[in-house]
């Protein structure tokens, strides 16, 4: 007996809307950085579930691939993100002592 | 899938040369002797220049080629906009030289931030599976991110890179959220895949929820790097607060690698999802019209009303994409490469008048520059009557092809819009040639013409927005044969 697809999916969905609430109700930087961390990772689960049903149903071997190497790369793409946005965070401390974004708060209109 | 060729990366070259300059460009940060800002300034030229040489040697591809197991497409598409993307940088840096002295900061990782990201650039336009597109989008946003806030003691700098990275981030997870959505719907990643594979997936009732889900998603990844109304809040506080020669790299470049991929993906990817599509574009393009516009009248900092400006002309080129037709297609190629040079130009006078960092950026800074400085004020004024639409300028032809092909599609309303909208814009634009020529200023400090390369960019910059005024035929010859095979 398997998990369905479904069931990985609304996970993933359910993951992702948890990141996107995260990001628009938090207003610490870096909590703002793991939530979009988090809605990454969903994505990641939906493409390894998808990938693995392609390789169940039909036994299509390019889908399969295409599917794990795309994960592979939003993993490094989220790596990558994660050096970015930590030295900007480092960067914004020391001018102002804090990563509140409430307080970035220099221009508006 | 077939496997990979050894001779097929010899179409990679150009893409090779620069990525490697830029890498290089990089270790010679490290070393200590390494400030000289005309050096790191003169590599970068030289690799960009290579780079478009290689370029023009492989010469116009008369057939679309799909390299690299489907990732990599070489056609007339992608080398119209290499040519552009590899232009502005190059005028990026011209823009950027007497900026860096001035504060200080290190030419060498500035440099190479814009050849990487110029890179991701390259592979945008060339890029054939979602998943090279969004790699390459995404070396371009981080190197964005650094650059933006690369005036390291600068909070206004540093407040837009943090602004700038926390909504890139969101809204690239959004897009590749959507991607994932798409890969399930149809099994591949590939785009002429897709399009065959999405008729079928339509058929089904999950397949065409999943679907409808993730192109969706994609189209609000893609809106949000083009800096369309309600994806564009990003926009004025990053353009106002990134050192200006980044603004103008933000505004040219990327925005136009932007539109690249999203009408690569509209067209090659979603054809089925055509009067979906084209209902979505229309309301946004309307929606970006009339909110940029309405918003660049109210601002005082000339870099916050161009970046306003910039997301309402984000709007008028949306009404060439959703014609879906030759003529919408090769108008917005058009419009997009006129509105690199005004802009470049645009902000290039804008930099000239920046005396340190952030000054000299309010209107009242224009006042009688007409006395000031003759020249700068005629250069500013062609570039205003240009962004606003009026002839002899470039940016008129750009407009009247655009709302043509508009009309001829049956978009009659969205091409009204923009006509009644252009209207509005020309009282901000107006308003800086009237504090350039009618008033008084209150110090008669004459501006200085002390950067050649500045001088020269904003001159080269208005001899291309007046000739393709007076001669726009062969920049619409060039854009109508680089569409072979796209459609």
């Amino acid at each position: 007996m398997t998990v369905p697809v479904s069931w990985y999916l609304a996970l993933a969905a359910a993951l992702f809307g948890i990141g996107i609430l995260g990001v628009l109700s938090r207003r610490n930087a870096i909590t703002m950085f793991l939530s979009i961390e988090l809605m990454l990772n969903s994505v990641n689960l939906t493409i390894v579930a998808f990938a693995r049903s392609f390789g169940d149903r039909a036994g299509d071997m390019t889908a399969v691939l295409d599917g794990n190497v795309l994960v592979l790369m939003v993993i490094a793409v989220a790596a990558a993100e994660a050096a970015v946005g930590l030295a900007l965070f480092i960067a914004v401390y020391r001018g102002r002592r804090s990563i509140d974004v409430n307080r970035l708060n220099l221009m508006r209109w | 899938m077939d496997s990979i060729q050894p001779q097929e990366f010899l179409l990679l070259v150009p893409e090779i040369v620069l990525a490697s300059a830029g890498m290089l460009l990089l270790l010679t940060g490290t070393l200590k002797t390494s400030n000289g800002y005309r050096l790191c300034a003169a590599i970068s030229l030289a690799a960009l220049a290579l780079t478009a040489v290689l370029l023009l040697i492989q010469g116009i591809p008369g057939a679309p080629r799909v390299i690299l197991s489907g990732m990599f497409i070489v056609d007339g598409y992608s080398f119209f906009w290499k040519l552009l993307f590899l232009v502005a940088s190059a005028f990026t840096v011209l823009l950027s030289d007497r900026f860096l002295s001035d504060g200080g900061y290190r030419p060498a990782e500035f440099y190479s931030l814009i050849l990487l990201a110029t890179t991701g650039m390259l592979f945008m336009a060339s890029g054939y599976s979602l998943l090279s597109i969004w790699i390459s989008l995404e070396l371009m946003a981080l190197s964005s991110y650094i650059l933006a806030g690369y005036f390291k003691h600068q909070t206004k700098s540093n407040e837009a890179a943090l602004k700038y990275f926390i909504l890139g981030a969101l809204s690239s997870g959004i897009l590749v959220y959507g991607i994932s959505l798409l890969y399930g719907a149809t099994g591949t990643i590939q785009l002429d895949e897709l399009a065959a594979a999405l008729p079928a997936a339509l058929a089904l009732e999950t397949g065409s929820r999943l679907a409808a889900a993730g192109w969706l998603l994609l189209a609000m990844g893609l809106f949000f790097k083009v800096a369309a109304v309600p994806f564009h809040v990003w926009t004025p506080d990053v353009y106002e607060g990134a050192p200006t020669p980044v603004t103008v790299f933000l505004a040219t470049a990327s925005k136009a690698a932007s539109f690249a991929i999203l009408v690569r993906i509209f067209y090659q990817a979603l054809p089925a999802l055509a009067p979906d599509w084209q209902w979505i574009t229309a309301a946004i393009a309307v929606v970006t019209m009339i909110w940029g516009n309405l918003a660049a009248l109210t601002q005082t900092n000339v870099k916050r009303m161009l970046a306003y400006s910039s997301v309402a002309h984000a709007g008028y080129v949306l009404i060439g994409v959703l014609a879906a037709t030759e003529d919408g297609l090769w108008a917005v190629l058009f419009y997009l490469f006129a509105y690199t040079f005004i802009t470049i130009g645009t902000f290039g006078t804008v930099i000239l008048l920046e005396r340190k960092e952030y000054a000299g950026e309010t209107y009242s800074d224009y006042a009688g520059l007409a006395q000031r400085s003759p020249f700068l004020a005629a250069m500013m004024l062609v570039f205003m009557l240009a962004l606003t639409g009026i002839p002899p300028t470039g940016g008129f032809f750009g407009k009247i092809y655009l709302f043509a092909a508009a009309v001829e599609s049956g978009w009659i309303w969205v091409a009204v819009v923009g006509v009644l909208t252009s209207a509005i814009s020309l009282f901000y634009y107006i308003g800086i040639g009237v504090q350039m020529y009618l008033k008084e200023s209150g110090d008669d400090t004459p501006s200085a013409l002390h950067a050649p390369g500045l001088v020269g960019t904003i001159a080269v910059c208005a001899v291309i927005t007046v000739l393709l005024g007076i001669l726009p035929e062969p920049l619409v010859q060039f854009a109508k044969s680089s569409l072979v095979g796209l459609l």
